[in-house]
């Protein structure tokens, strides 16, 4: 609800003179994947550049090649207008360039400074000089107005997720860095350590450091950044002022595509069954207020921002950290489930955002893979159990694989998704929870995933889909369930625009015509 | 370009027959057969007689405490955990056998009896341990052999007391008379098939092997799988509890009573299991390839012994065959990781 | 400008230095080991001798030391007690009654150990081995060798060189002295030098470690080559109270899972990153109070190892306990 108009007035978003940091053409390739290609980017002295795109266009290998993590295949890097290539992450920060993770690089078991100056310790002689080490830390605490929260002989892992944030500042500070890149900064902060997160980004600004902001949150990019680039695909689709791009144009550029993908028709709501699942006043340490329901036949599209309490409420739902108020029933029975043993026995399969941790055993075989929850749960007596019904169901998804016994390590993701999908086809499951269906699946598969999803609800299955993709929300839902801040935003129907969903999802009041 | 594409088999041979199937982790441990084969040419040609029954079946007596071992370890390797204490507890089955039968025959089964529940409640201990305090499972079964050791010791005030009777020692001392064919089959080999096929059937044909692999695979996909994960490591160790009275009975045939009958043995379980085939974080392994590996390891120390080398020159080797088999195993890893 | 003082330079007591070093349970448990058993000793009719408890912790606690770096550093060292064995039989066979050796003897038998240290610490780093593995390997190679050298007492010591072992500065144990000093500096270099710091970011996390410049193999090797230095100076310690070295003495002493056992009980994780030496002396002193305890109780001794097992899983189980997640 916030406009423009901010606690501090921004800084001049355009000032003269080269840019402190200049990308051109950079790509980068992977075994069987393209990356990037022939990015641009220019980061000004004292601004705040957001870098936007969904996942996957780019933006964290992007910025690993800055940071000295990658070396780019093509295209090359201006600092101060030289050229400049880094072989390690440490020549990168030497220069003045320092990346802040989502996942933060911190040592828990060891203090504030020791965490800041790991691997270049001030010394006395041949000693490490731990009283300096803590007074230039304190400075650096001091400096961004945290000097008296934190100590610098504090354990990091005793800190607030906010408090380890600014730990990792001022490591980037004490590297007198120019450049600092954050990674979704504020997915874990509340909104109250956010303004204070921003209000030291604009201290910091005033010194001449620039920033690059990476975030879904079309709110705080507006607050915060003078200028913004969208990555799609690994290509480069825009940049320019932010105030000069509307949220619509923001979000059009982010997943431009026209739903000229193929995605299977809806559902006939006449033809829906009865509720497979219902969740009345749900709530646990991570969610709250959670009313749901969904009915046989039906896909149900759950959106919103990263850290909005999707994957939770999947969990919830799976047993995995179940649900402690409410009351959630299955085909019309009351449930509690304290593992997933019991939600799996109950006819609900879970395909895991992290396959690879999550959904299988890499070094097992496909039938193994494939029968492991029957197994676990069922039993061996279960009929569906046998390997040809597994091979039948391994050419009903048209799984690609030289057998059954090929391991599953081996296998494209689309067909690591296809295995996962035949576990809990095995164990007959009525209710299947897909989060982010096709994530690390390429293109040409994508299709084929959505299709088995769209039988698989025509054959009376209930879905529940958790995606930040949103052609593939609004493509395959039929309704859509809005998440914001670990609960229910609101519920909007089949087919509603990408600025609908943005809108709830972010907060924003911003209706585009 | 589809990465589906870059596979290049796209025939799906999704109906492969059984046998094939079971064949596969035969084959992928054939390293260690190649080895034991190698060592029984080699063991014959220093000595003939090696391949005269009666000789032939006094190495496998020798040989088997540690085979069954090596499938007990299996187990709990391939879970993803490590059992110290199976050594200890052979030592305490002889012990303590000896003392409570003290020679009267009448009494041998329901002591072995008594000493498999001890055995299990020994696992189950040391499962609980590790998954529900969380205790890392190489403190707790250390612990535990300092405790069995110790225990051993205390009991039997340093010089064990007792005796054993003939039809204690006969299993792992005497041979089953008038066999077909052979003559005479030594009844420690019949207790090493019939944990081996008991084992092996366990732990590839059933749902709970199959459990066990994913556990030690990818606990938190076998999690996620419906798997309960600590109930699967508990019983693990169970097993292996139970190997380790088994071989601590053969053990008390064949050597005797002494108060340190299983010592070391489960670091040359380890060292057996990890030349079958097995990885160390879990996940990989295969019972007849584990127990191969113990025969490959008794193979090897007889034909140490046969060459004259000193019993100590023996530990050497045992000592660069684990670092090299483990050397091969972490190259084969990386090579296909890249 | 403020005025109230930063919360670190305000002078912080005693129980908030133990407790930022997570040293303060483990010596609370000491001090209550100490109460109990003393206690139980005082009120048996016996005598409470602390010398003699702080000298039957010399040979555990310095090689503990060692294993402490290892263990900070994610490794492991199997080996140590062969490598006690070793230098005992070595040291005293180059000396072979002559004080005019005895130099040379150090000298020969920590080139040997640095050698060994060495050799685990590559195969760890290098060849991406397992370090329960790698060590049982080299132990047994060491043992292997060892006895197919020598199975009884071998060489002799001079009497001179027992003055390590037995003679005493100021009434105080020349032993217990070499102790302290080897905990002194080893808690010192963890401290105080960059590799240190860098042993323990090691430990916690290789890759961030990596990230930050930090030469992971090199550290991991010199933390080998530190624990069998340590090795080293308990052979040396042991050697000095006989008339001549054993093949024995290692095994005997069982250094090899009591080193870990009494650093894992001082506090320091398994798996790397946490702890450190004054956590690993407490562990080592009350093993030797136990040990004390038993034999003025007149407990059988048999019992002891019992009771040992019992107590290393208690700790570890008090200190993992605190960190267990719901999902694997």
């Amino acid at each position: 609800m916030t406009d423009q108009a901010s606690i501090h007035s921004p800084i001049d978003p355009a000032p003269a003179g080269e840019p402190l940091l200049a990308l051109r053409g950079i790509g980068k390739s992977f075994p069987g994947v393209r990356a990037l290609h022939d990015v641009d980017l220019d980061v000004h002295a004292g601004e705040v550049h957001a870098l936007m795109g969904e996942n996957g266009a780019g933006k964290s290998t992007l910025m690993k090649v800055v940071s000295g993590v990658y070396q780019p295949d093509a295209g090359y890097i201006l600092l101060d207008g030289e050229p400049v290539s880094f072989h390690h992450p440490r020549e990168a920060q030497e220069r003045g360039i320092n990346i802040i993770h989502q996942e933060f690089n911190l040592l828990p078991d060891r203090t504030v400074a020791q965490n800041i100056f790991l691997g270049r310790e001030p010394k006395k002689g041949w000693l490490v000089d731990a009283r300096a080490m803590d007074e230039e830390t304190q400075k650096l605490l001091d400096y961004l107005g945290a000097g008296r929260s934190i100590s610098p002989r504090t354990l990091v892992g005793r800190l607030s997720v906010a408090q380890q944030q600014t730990v990792e500042i001022a490591k980037a500070l004490s590297f007198q860095s120019r450049i600092v890149v954050m990674d979704e900064p504020t997915a874990s902060l509340a909104s109250a350590e956010v303004d204070a997160l921003f209000e030291r980004v604009r201290a910091l600004q005033e010194t001449g450091i620039a920033f690059v902001y990476i975030s879904h949150r079309l709110d705080e990019i507006r607050k915060i950044t003078q200028r913004l680039t969208v990555l799609k695909d690994g290509e480069l689709v825009g940049t320019g002022l932010t105030s000069d791009f509307s949220t619509a144009q923001i979000v059009s550029m982010m997943v431009g595509r026209e739903l000229s993908d193929y995605y299977p028709p809806y559902g006939d709501p006449a033809t829906f069954g009865e509720p497979v699942l219902t969740i009345d006043g749900g709530g646990n340490d991570e969610i709250r207020d959670i009313d749901l329901a969904i009915r046989a036949g039906e896909i149900v599209g759950i959106a919103g921002l990263e850290g909005s309490g999707r994957t939770e409420l999947a969990r919830a739902i799976f047993g995995v950290d179940p649900f402690t108020r409410g009351e959630m029933s299955l085909q019309g029975a009351v449930v509690r489930f304290g593992h997933p043993r019991q939600a799996i026995g109950a006819g609900i399969g879970f395909l895991s955002e992290d396959r690879k941790s999550e959904g299988l055993v890499l070094n097992a075989s496909i039938l193994d893979n494939t029968l492991l929850a029957v197994r676990s749960v069922v039993g061996r007596s279960r009929a569906g159990s046998s390997r040809s019904a597994v091979a039948n169901e391994a050419r009903r998804v048209d799984l690609r694989a030289s057998g059954l016994h090929q391991e599953t390590r081996f296998l494209s993701g689309g067909n690591q998704q296809k295995v996962v999908l035949m576990k809990w086809l095995s164990t007959g499951s009525r209710l299947f929870i897909f989060d982010e269906p096709t994530r690390g699946i390429d293109v040409g598969a994508k299709a084929g995933i959505h299709e088995l999803m769209r039988n698989l609800a025509n054959a009376g299955a209930a879905i529940l889909m958790i995606s930040s993709e949103l052609p593939e929300v609004i493509g395959m839902s039929d309704r859509i369930v809005v998440m914001r801040r670990r609960t229910f935003a609101g519920e909007l129907p089949a087919g509603s625009s990408e600025d609908a969903i943005m809108a709830m999802a972010a907060q924003t009041d911003e209706v585009v015509a | 370009m589809s990465a589906d594409a870059m596979i290049p088999v796209v025939e799906r041979r999704f109906d492969e027959s059984r046998g094939r199937q079971m064949l596969r982790p035969l084959v992928a441990a054939a390293p260690v057969f190649v080895v034991l084969f190698g060592l029984f040419i080699w063991i014959t040609i220093e000595n003939p007689n090696f391949t005269n029954p009666n000789v032939f079946f006094i190495f496998m007596r020798r040989a088997a405490p540690l085979m069954v071992l090596a499938a007990g370890q299996l187990f709990v390797i391939v879970s993803g955990e490590f059992d110290l204490s199976m050594g200890a507890l052979a030592t305490l089955t002889v012990i303590l056998a000896a003392s409570w039968i003290d020679g009267d025959p009448g009494r041998t089964w329901w002591v072995i009896a008594a000493l498999l529940l001890i055995g299990a409640l020994v696992g189950l201990a040391n499962g609980l341990i590790t998954t529900l305090l969380g205790v890392p499972s190489f403190i707790t079964t250390l612990g535990m052999l300092l405790i069995l050791d110790g225990f051993a010791l205390w009991w039997s005030g340093g010089t064990p007391k007792g005796s054993l009777p003939d039809n204690f020692r006969m299993w792992g001392r005497t041979s089953m008379q008038d066999v077909p064919l052979i003559g005479q089959l030594p009844y420690s080999v019949i207790v090493m098939w019939a944990v081996g096929i008991l084992c092996a059937w366990l732990l590839h044909f059933t749902s709970f092997g199959k459990q066990v692999f994913a556990t030690g695979g990818n606990p938190r996909a076998a999690f996620f799988s419906g798997v309960h994960v600590p109930r699967v490591r508990t019983f693990c160790f169970v097993i292996s509890a139970l190997t380790g009275v088994l071989a601590g009975v053969l053990l008390g045939g064949f050597s005797g009573v002494s108060p340190d009958a299983g010592g070391g043995y489960e670091f040359r379980a380890i060292s057996a299991v990890v030349l079958g085939g097995a990885v160390l974080g879990g996940g990989r392994g295969a019972v007849i390839p584990a127990m191969a590996g113990a025969l490959a390891l008794e193979a090897l120390f007889t034909l140490l012994n046969l060459l004259g080398l000193p019993n100590p020159i023996r530990d050497v080797f045992q000592g660069v065959i684990i670092i090299g088999a483990l050397g091969i195993v972490a190259f084969r890893e990386r090579k296909t990781r890249e | 400008m403020s005025v109230a003082v930063p919360a670190s330079l305000r002078t912080r007591s005693i129980r908030d230095r133990l407790e930022a070093a997570g040293l303060f349970q483990i010596y609370g448990v000491l001090l209550l080991v100490v109460i109990v058993t003393w206690g139980l000793i005082l009120a048996s009719g016996g005598n409470i001798n602390v010398t003699n408890t702080l000298v039957r912790s010399v040979a555990l606690g310095i090689v503990a030391v060692g294993q402490t770096y290892v263990i900070l550093g994610g490794s492991l060292d199997l080996s140590v007690a062969y490598q006690v064995s070793v230098t005992a039989v070595v040291a005293s066979i180059v000396m072979d009654g002559r004080v005019d050796r005895m130099w040379l003897a150090v000298i020969v038998v920590l080139a040997l150990g640095a050698l060994i240290g060495l050799v685990n610490g590559v195969i760890v780093t290098k060849f991406h081995i397992n370090a329960f593995i790698a060590t049982l390997g080299t132990s047994l190679i060491i043992k292997g060798a060892l006895n197919a050298t020598v199975n009884n007492y071998a060489g002799a010591v001079p009497r001179e060189f027992r003055k390590l072992g037995y003679g005493a500065i100021l009434g105080v144990p020349v032993s217990v002295l070499l102790l302290l000093a080897v905990v002194a500096i080893g808690w010192f270099i963890l401290r105080y030098t960059r590799f240190g710091h860098h042993l323990y970011a090691v430990g916690a996390s290789e890759e961030t470690a990596r990230l930050s410049g930090v030469r992971s193999d090199r550290v991991l090797i010199l933390a080998h080559v530190l624990c069998s230095v340590t090795a080293v100076l308990t052979g040396l310690f042991i050697v000095s109270r006989l008339s001549a070295g054993a093949p024995w003495v290692g095994t005997d002493g069982n250094y090899d899972l009591e080193s870990i056992a009494a650093v894992v009980l001082g506090g320091t994780a398994l798996m790397g990153g946490r702890g450190g030496v004054l956590g690993t002396f407490a562990g080592v002193l009350i093993l030797a109070l136990l040990d004390n305890a038993f034999n003025q109780l007149q407990v059988n001794p048999l019992l002891k190892d019992v009771v040992r097992g019992v107590i290393i899983i208690a700790a570890v189980a008090a200190y993992t306990i605190r960190q267990r997640g719901r999902v694997p």
